[in-house]
């Protein structure tokens, strides 16, 4: 019987360009399979993590290309944490309001909806802006059914 | 890099936009492209046909939004069809059954424009 969490921890540093979505969902995906994770657990963090980094790359890094995404899983059996860094523009969570879909529709606009699925996908999202160095995002499930 | 491509047939007056592979926002501009195509040659009646799509983020849920009014302003509409339940969660998960019409099948969706020729 395990007495201990073993937390292992794995790192993916790329630049800010819409075409590394599928990279960095399969460097998540990899380490979701080797942490046990059932498959919607794996299906919720990829999709949270593709969210917040396409706003890191629109938003933060306004699609400019050549910006770094620094991206930390570290999981144990009871929770897998993916934290990104950038060192873009900063941006403040608490500006984005749930969204209303159907004034979205008449207004033709399609933002928020990541920041949304990213806050009901995962058990914690949690923002640290430091204004002029680095933004961080930490994206949290709370693990209950792993294979092992 | 995602794969992601469409292909269209014409089914009785209905364009059928097949869907493969990741949409995400890397690749929502093919389907932005496909739509505008479409709506270009003023063909408004449109069914998605989700069966081959792996995967879809908001990027993806966004080419539907940005589309949509145009169609249906000359009265037609943009219809969903064959999800596989990972794909209709994300779309559920946003309200979008609210939005559009989401059938089990393409036919399905095709013949519901039949009904209101």
């Amino acid at each position: 019987m395990k007495t201990y969490s073993k937390h292992i921890k794995k790192k993916l540093v790329i630049k800010s360009r819409t075409e590394n979505l599928s990279s960095i969902r399969n460097f998540i995906s990899e380490n979701a399979f080797n942490a046990g994770l059932n498959n919607q657990d794996t299906d919720d963090i990829i999709l949270a993590v593709d969210e917040a980094c396409t706003n890191i790359i629109r938003h933060a890094y306004k699609s400019v290309p050549d910006g770094e995404i620094m991206i930390e899983i570290d999981y144990s059996t009871k929770k897998f944490t993916v934290r990104l860094i950038d060192y873009g523009n900063s941006f403040d969570p608490q500006s984005v309001p749930k969204p209303d879909l159907q004034k979205y529709f008449r207004q033709k606009k399609v933002g928020g909806l990541g920041l949304y699925l990213m806050k009901t996908l995962m058990d914690d999202v949690q923002y640290i802006s430091v204004p002029g160095k680095y933004n961080q995002v930490m994206l949290s499930k709370n693990l209950k059914n792993t294979a092992h | 890099m995602a794969e992601f491509n469409t292909w269209i047939n014409e089914r009785s007056g209905v364009s059928v936009v097949h869907l493969k592979g990741f949409l995400d926002a890397h690749t929502a501009s093919t389907l932005e492209n496909t739509f505008s195509d479409i709506i270009g040659k003023n063909n408004f009646k449109i069914v998605a046909n989700f069966k081959d799509l792996t995967y879809i983020s908001s990027a993806g849920l966004g080419v539907f939004m940005a589309f949509i009014e145009k169609v249906r302003e000359n009265g037609g509409d943009i219809k969903l069809a064959s999800m596989s339940d990972k794909v209709f969660n994300i779309f559920d998960l946003l309200g979008f059954p609210l939005l559009y019409e989401i059938f089990k099948t393409e036919d399905e969706a095709v013949k519901k424009f039949e009904e209101i020729k």
